[in-house]
């Protein structure tokens, strides 16, 4: 174990940071500090518009092999081009869905010639991707996925609704899990199909979130079409090309959101101190474990990302999610109680709440999507420790 | 960077976990228990001297493996796991770590090969009745006297030290105050007018002294590294050994885990394994959830202690802080899912338990750690 950071790693580093500092500036230095949670509504445009700006300099998708376009950074570059990216203010990314989990399944799972088509707007910033797993009736119970895919002259013809769709309204791309067998239960018969969103069979309705703004949306399928060759796997593999793309969310840009999550926690530090709440004791104790429980995530994710890729998952990637998820709606909480009566003042009329308003209503769904932490203690059980199964109808 | 164990990291764990898999089949935790020194004599030889684990941290110009915070946090981890008594903390956690730190190279010459041949235990005292590891409250005191030192010393809940050989005593000048002033004696534990007491602890595998001692009279050459320097090595010292202290609490935790997943396969109620019910799959998964982040914060401080980052000191409280309370989380609801059986006495869990509650405190309570890192964060107080 060594955890110094070589020469070279270090004049990256002073490369990464001094290119956000030329750069996050002029008509983007509004986007410092936008985007995040419960504020992936502001700026889309200007961040699409940034995030392209970024490819230019090769900046996106820095963790991906170069023969898919990537930057093909060794860990240690990425965990500092994630850390430096976050110190920097850097808005939050409008093509982490592509980059984070349609790129990495497209070139896990796909043919050439999908790679060949897929990959490059996603590097160039180009093209945004939302992922259609959710349905009304396969949450949490996600093999339940009833909407529908079947071959008409060639093309898929797609027919369901998914529900709880990221960022849909601004995709032009939706990796849509749907079964393809007719009559087929469960895990069997699903598909892995690539569909674009811009498209007359398709209909997005945003939904209103608590925050009063809307990051997620129900998108409709009503004889929605795509080419037939934008199938990821073989027709009925979908469960399978699925499971690889969650895996993919356990990826190295965790250290970037853990970044964004240690300029929250020091916000939260820096108005206790500046309001007096920190002479409270219970409160200083719950600063004091906000930053032990982010250190830890912290360690947890960087022993997570140093072992090799293995069949079996191990054991430090299986409480990730559901540690960080915890972690900051917990955060969330405290940073109302630090604030204490402010906490209840928003910015503007109608509804323009504040950074930490967003943070700590936005925060609820954390627990909640990728796996409710229900669903990961299940895993963990079931998975990791080996406790039988629950005895299935 | 790199974070994750060599080669031969995952060698020491491997030969220290089927070294202690064969003690504890042999009944050594109970041996160790019964024998008046706490410990086995025989089995720490082998340990220390047979295994090198004594040396582990002892550089090589002294005879030792010259090996650094992350061997020892691995061998703590197994160690924790076994939960076999032994001096092993006392003599290389807290004593060989305390030579080190001190660069006090005739004390290192005159104690390191001793303990590397398994021939010399030893322990440091800080604690005196209150138990507050904080240094700067020490009232034990000592005065010069031509070339030998007086000293008046009232030292409780010190780690084995009814049986260490070589106590080291954290005491004051005469009229100094709080940081100032603090200095470690070497005491041999033979030496006539040193007054022991093993105090009975309700966790047996751990044992604590009492002693004492009315201007005992030593030689100049008993003062360890420079006078009046005691604080500064001795926060040093809390953040070495509560990280190792910390990764022993992870592997006994895990064990606990082991256990309790084990036995909640095994265990049918109502027609199905007990381990199929969602109430108890979580409890387990919480656990393991408990675990596995103590794991990683406290490998994590290793590495820092290691790799001699800024980070460490604050890291190295935060470890100290998390592992200790996983630690009684994870046995407390061991037993829970355990049922009756977890209360018994003749199973191990209850081992556990007590071990559990009597490290929370050592080297530090856990709100103690909490204050250092509110400080280093600007909280106010």
């Amino acid at each position: 174990m060594d955890l110094n950071f070589s020469k070279e790693d270090e004049t990256f580093r002073a490369e990464v940071a001094a290119w956000m500092k030329a750069h996050l500036t002029g008509r983007f230095a509004e986007l410092k500090g936008r985007g995040g949670p419960g504020d992936e509504h502001s700026f889309h445009d200007l961040r699409h518009d940034w995030e392209k700006h970024m490819a230019t300099s090769g900046w996106t998708c820095v963790g991906w092999p170069k023969e898919d376009g990537g930057r093909g950074l060794p860990i240690e570059q990425q965990v500092i081009f994630y850390e430096e990216y976050a110190r920097a203010g850097g808005p939050g990314r409008v093509g982490h869905i592509g980059e984070g989990l349609a790129g990495p399944t497209i070139s896990a799972f796909g043919t050439d010639a999908q790679k060949k088509h897929f990959l490059p707007p996603i590097v160039a910033g180009e093209e945004l991707w939302c992922q259609g797993y959710s349905e009304p009736n396969a949450g949490s119970d996600l093999a339940n996925v009833r909407t529908k895919a079947r071959l008409v002259n060639g093309e898929w013809v797609i027919d369901g609704q998914k529900t709880w769709t990221s960022l849909a309204q601004n995709a032009d791309w939706c990796f849509v899990l749907c079964r393809t067998e007719e009559g087929s239960k469960l895990h069997r018969g699903l598909s892995y199909i690539l569909v674009p969103m811009r498209q007359p069979g398709i209909t997005v309705r945003p939904i209103v979130q608590m925050t009063g703004t809307s990051e997620f949306n129900e998108v409709f399928f009503d004889g929605a079409r795509t080419a037939g060759d934008n199938i990821v796997g073989e027709p009925g593999d979908g469960w399978r090309v699925a499971m690889g793309t969650l895996a993919f969310e356990r990826g190295i840009s965790t250290l970037g959101q853990q970044m964004q999550f240690r300029n929250e926690l020091d916000a939260i530090i820096d108005i206790a101190r500046q309001n007096g709440r920190d002479r409270d004791p219970m409160i200083r104790r719950r600063l004091v474990d906000a930053w032990i429980g982010l250190k830890a995530l912290r360690a947890n994710a960087l022993r997570m990302l140093s072992k090799p890729a293995a069949a079996e998952l191990p054991r430090e990637a299986y409480i990730y999610k559901i540690s960080w998820a915890t972690w900051h709606r917990d955060l969330g909480k405290l940073a109302m109680d630090v604030l204490g009566p402010d906490a209840e003042i928003g910015e503007d009329l109608p509804y323009d709440l504040t950074a930490l308003q967003r943070l700590f209503l936005f925060v609820r769904a954390d627990t909640i999507y990728a796996g409710t932490n229900q669903i990961q203690r299940n895993i963990i059980a079931e998975r990791a420790l080996g406790m039988p199964k629950e005895p299935r109808n | 960077m790199r974070f994750a164990f060599t080669d031969e990291q995952n060698m020491i764990r491997e030969a220290a976990r089927g070294f202690l898999a064969e003690c504890t089949a042999a009944g050594a935790r109970a041996k160790g228990i019964a024998d008046p020194k706490g410990f086995e004599v025989s089995l720490w030889r082998k340990m220390a001297a047979d295994m090198g684990w004594a040396g582990l941290i002892i550089p090589e110009a002294h005879g030792g493996l010259g090996l650094g915070m992350v061997e020892l946090a691995v061998l703590m981890e197994e160690l924790g796991a076994a939960l076999i008594p032994s001096p092993f903390e006392s003599t290389v956690c807290l004593a060989a770590q305390m030579l080190l730190i001190s660069g006090d190279d005739i004390a290192q010459s005159e104690y390191f090969p001793r303990m590397i041949a398994g021939e010399l235990t030893a322990t440091v005292a800080v604690t005196e009745p209150g138990g507050d590891w904080n240094p700067t409250l020490t009232k034990s005191q000592y005065v010069r006297r031509g070339d030998d030192i007086l000293l008046t010393a009232l030292k409780h809940y010190v780690p084995f030290g009814h049986s260490a050989d070589v106590i080291f005593v954290v005491a004051r000048a005469e009229g100094s105050r709080g940081e100032n002033g603090l200095s470690i004696l070497a005491i041999p534990g033979d030496t006539a007018g040193l007054n022991r007491r093993s105090l009975v602890t309700m966790d047996q595998t751990r044992r604590q002294a009492a002693i004492t001692c009315k201007d005992l009279v030593l030689p100049g050459s008993a003062l360890i590294g420079e006078e009046g320097q005691g604080h500064a090595l001795l926060c040093e010292l809390t953040r070495f050994a509560g990280t190792a202290l910390a990764a022993f609490q992870v592997g006994a935790a895990q064990r606990c885990l082991d256990m309790t997943v084990d036995y909640t396969k095994e265990r049918v109620q109502f027609g199905r394994s007990i381990g199929s019910f969602q109430a108890v799959k979580h409890k387990a998964a919480d656990m393991m959830i408990g675990v596995e982040s103590a794991r990683s914060l406290a490998y994590y401080a290793a590495a820092l202690a290691d790799s001699q980052s800024p980070e460490f000191p604050e890291t190295a409280s935060a470890a100290k802080v998390m592992c200790a309370e996983t630690y009684f989380k994870v046995v407390a609801d061991a037993i829970q899912l355990h049922g009756g059986i977890g209360f018994t006495w003749e199973y191990d869990l209850h081992h556990y338990f007590k071990n559990a509650r009597a490290t929370e405190g050592v080297l530090g309570i856990p709100d103690a750690h909490r204050d250092m890192i509110a400080d280093y964060l600007q909280l106010s107080r």
